[in-house]
């Protein structure tokens, strides 16, 4: 509980330290990878289930809310909704047959399956517009546009409050500990009485209708969407977000969302080194800081004391 | 009563039989014992009793009911709990948090419930905790409760997954090997732990090496060796039955 | 037969061959130390961008290529003592994010030394296509498809005719067993990264007369034949070639009679599919990990 007051104080002081709309355009930003690394957690970090394909699920609820919204004219928040549920439809079908998978082959299933789901959206240009993009329209309800960077950091730093305290809740439940035992032994888990396909498959498909809501709502704010988030590197960036801040720690992905998703940001001087610094980074933090930013930290803190 | 009763059992491994024919009783209350040398097909037959193998041929009945469970969840909503001979605990969670997944059985609860943390599940969730640290006393750990589980040393740990077995609170419970790895003041200890058990009237499989502790605390002893039975009976009458001698008690143990 | 089922038999070929030497990367590198290397189709990129730029700088194509096989070779070497090595036991997910760090770095630094524009190779031998089966084949396709065949009969013979190559298959049926044989696995790994190496820039320069090469041709390159010893059945050597040729020829089909704008999604297709229905791929020895 403690550290959700921390968060919500961070997002409630923030804007002390924002200074124009580009600081609030990243700390968005940030908000909304920050939401889909708290459900890739569940996945990966909690219940152990390696997805390299989860940008797919972020491509779906964008594309899905902005044709339904921009070509079909569905209401925004009813577009967001079906994308959403979209995103979590996809995965609870092919979650059952995937899941079954383990280690390294669930990790080249899902990457597999994240980059058919782009390669459609890139390829049905009369929908997507292809890899030119197309423009989506704002968010709005009852007439009223949201419009302004500032009401769309209220809106996401509300949300992220949300997501991180229904995802401690979770965790903190029969649901979550079922997820945690499976990890630690799936067979102990099952002979527990836990039904462990049933909740990878839970797992699985919260945290895609996560990414599809974040994915929908980044597409509403940016009004404008490239199949560039739903491509196997965004995917790469997500796990790293997740696993750089610390797997199994919601904070840890709180955190590494917001260093990996600021840091380039603010060093676009070094436009040309960014490949090479990401890379560098995900290399170094896994070889000498294999559990992530946050435990780390919290192991040396306990240390000290 | 009958608790338990398998008929013609059997698991080949292509074209290996582990488990052969096998036929047997288990009755309620009792501390059933099964005992063979190494490669008899104990730990096979354990996985039997709890779907993680699915056997070849043969049934199994429990409570006199043809039992259906197909996965090893569905063993255990039966009310077949076990615990393992090569430790499987779960090691990302502190030793209070495994006996409380032990308890998933009894803690069902919806997703909405569990992201929404409702009143309910609240007041579940301090009687699930009050339960497992009752248990983890009854099996004196409960010095331990906090502790993650990867800092207990290893004897503590084969009481852990005792206690998250019970936690499920099974009809039958499947101990395999509980005593193996300890020194003999701890398996005074797992002695004395049975004991309890089946003064709480759960009934207990015990798979065992230790022929002292088999003996000690056995209602009923089942003899394995290649897979089929080679004797069953009350203790004494095991240890002085000439094939039994000669296939294993006549070996290196005693 | 109809000379466009020959042209698409006969470039499905060719591609199949890359696939496979790449897939033959995979499959050595998961042997010796199951890891899967998504930095795989980066020595594709850096055999292909390394012999254009050293031919640039003008070197004969035999002296560049060579070069270029032992630039990655070194690479591949590095990545496996500076970054592989110290992560030994690690996860699953730790030893992924590992190898793919290294790809985007390595794709990051063939951007910064060399540059982000495509670039054409010229075929070794010419470019008069000669006439088979009604069909025309480049002479860059033969040089691909003859020298994946010698691959193929070298790697055989260096894994059983040769102690290096033997100490590999040891540690891939048994890590103690081999161990306990006095052979060391930390070589094995080494080796095998250096020879995974060398084996994707092969290809790289085989391809890159054909299908060009910049500075971001690993990715597609690296996965394609990711799905291809997947299809094989990861870690069977056979299975890799097999599986390569096979999802080249799917993919030269599919392309030429199905749809063409979904080319590149057929080897995730069969890749998705082969890892729900058949997990150990059409040679894999094992199957895959599950319950």
């Amino acid at each position: 509980m403690r550290g959700l007051l921390a968060l919500a104080a961070v997002v409630l002081l923030a804007p002390l330290a924002l200074a124009n709309n580009y600081h609030y355009e990243i700390a968005i930003l940030v908000g909304l990878n920050a939401i889909v690394c708290v459900g890739l957690n569940l996945l990966i970090g909690y219940a152990g289930q390696v997805s390299l394909g989860h940008a797919g699920f972020f491509g779906i609820g964008a594309y899905g809310s902005a044709i339904l919204a921009a070509r079909y004219g569905w209401p925004p928040l009813a577009s967001l909704a079906a994308a959403t549920a979209a995103a979590a439809l996809l995965a609870w079908v092919v979650g059952r047959p995937i899941l079954r998978l383990r280690g390294h082959y669930l990790a080249m299933a899902t990457l597999g399956l994240g980059i058919i789901i782009s390669i459609v959206i890139t390829t049905e240009d009369r929908y997507t517009g292809g890899p030119d993009g197309m423009s989506v329209p704002p968010l709005a309800l009852a007439g009223f546009a949201l419009s302004g960077e500032r009401a769309w950091y209220w809106l996401v730093g509300a949300l992220l409050v949300a997501t991180v305290w229904l995802s401690l809740n979770l965790i903190d439940s029969p649901v979550g500990r079922a997820l945690r035992a499976l990890h630690g032994s799936e067979v102990a888990a099952e002979v527990a009485g836990i039904d462990s396909a049933r909740h990878k498959l839970l797992a699985f498909v919260l945290s895609a209708a996560i990414a599809g809501l974040a994915g929908a709502l980044t597409a509403h704010y940016a009004g404008f969407i490239t199949p560039g988030k739903a491509t196997f590197l965004h995917s790469i960036e997500l796990v790293v977000m997740v696993v750089f801040g610390g797997m199994a720690s919601t904070f840890g992905a709180v955190v590494g969302a917001a260093v990996l998703t600021a840091l380039p940001q603010l060093l676009t001087v070094f436009k040309e080194y960014e490949m090479v610094v990401f890379g560098g980074v995900m290399m170094l933090t896994m070889i000498f800081m294999p559990t992530g930013l946050v435990p780390t930290l919290a192991m040396l803190a306990r240390r000290r004391r | 009563m009958s608790l338990l009763r398998a008929e013609g059992l059997a698991k080949e491994f292509g074209g290996v039989r582990a488990v052969e024919g096998l036929d047997f009783e288990i009755r309620e209350g009792q501390v059933f014992s099964v005992i063979g040398p190494n490669g008899a097909g104990k730990t096979t037959l354990l996985n039997l009793l709890t779907g993680i193998y699915r056997p070849s041929a043969g049934r199994l009945w429990l409570a006199g009911r043809a039992l259906a469970a197909r996965a090893p969840h569905q063993f255990a909503a039966a009310g077949i709990g076990r615990t393992f001979q090569n430790l499987q605990i779960f090691f990302n969670m502190s030793a209070l948090e495994n006996v409380m997944a032990g308890r998933h059985l009894h803690e069902r609860c919806g997703l909405l419930a569990a992201l929404a943390r409702t009143p309910r599940l609240a007041r579940a969730e301090r009687d699930c905790r009050r339960l497992a640290r009752e248990l983890l006393e009854f099996v004196g750990l409960a010095a331990y409760a906090d502790a993650p589980a990867d800092s207990l040393p290893y004897g503590a740990l084969k009481r852990l997954e005792i206690a998250r077995a019970l936690a499920a609170e099974p009809r039958l419970l499947l101990l395999d090997e509980p005593a193996a790895g300890l020194n003999p003041s701890e398996i005074r200890g797992i002695d004395g732990l049975i004991q309890g058990l089946a003064k709480r009237g759960i009934t207990v499989v015990l798979v065992e090496h230790n022929m002292k502790l088999v003996m000690g605390v056995s209602d009923h002893v089942l003899v394995l060796d290649y897979g089929r039975k080679l004797a069953e009976g009350a203790p004494e009458a095991v240890r002085g039955d000439p094939r039994v001698i000669e296939a294993y008690l006549g070996g290196a143990e005693h | 037969m109809s000379g466009e089922l020959a042209q698409f038999l006969l470039s499905g070929l060719t591609v199949g061959s890359i696939y496979a030497l790449v897939a033959l990367g995979f499959a050595i590198i998961y042997n010796a130390s199951h890891v899967i290397n998504f930095a795989q189709g980066e020595f594709v990129m850096i055999g292909g961008m390394a012999t254009v730029s050293l031919l640039g700088a003008g070197l004969p194509l035999a002296l560049a290529a060579a070069l270029a096989v032992a630039l990655a070779a070194l690479i591949g070497l590095a990545l496996a003592r500076f970054a592989v090595q110290p992560a030994r036991g690690a996860s699953v997910v730790t030893l992924i994010i590992i190898t793919i760090g290294a790809a985007i770095l390595l794709r990051g630094l063939a951007a910064l030394v060399w540059d982000k524009r495509i670039h054409a190779l010229p075929a070794f031998s010419g470019d008069a296509p000669i006439a088979v089966a009604g069909a025309t084949l480049a002479p860059q396709s033969l040089w691909v498809i003859g020298v994946t065949a010698l691959i193929v009969c070298a790697l055989w013979a260096f894994f059983n005719r040769t102690l290096n190559g033997k100490a590999i298959l040891a540690v891939s049926h048994n890590r103690l067993a081999a161990q306990l044989m006095g052979i060391s696995v930390r070589r094995v790994l080494l080796v095998s990264f250096a020879l995974s190496a060398a084996l994707g820039a092969l290809a790289g320069i085989l391809v890159a007369p054909i299908t060009f090469t910049s500075w971001d041709v690993g990715v597609m390159l690296g996965l394609k034949g990711f799905a291809a010893a997947i299809l094989g059945g990861m870690g069977s050597g056979p299975g890799a070639v097999l599986g390569g040729l096979v999802l080249g020829l799917l993919e030269s089909l599919g392309a030429g009679y199905l749809s063409s704008a979904y080319k590149d999604a057929i080897a995730f297709i069969v890749m998705l599919a082969v890892l729900m229905l058949m997990p150990g791929g059409l040679l894999g020895a094992r199957a895959a990990e599950r319950v």
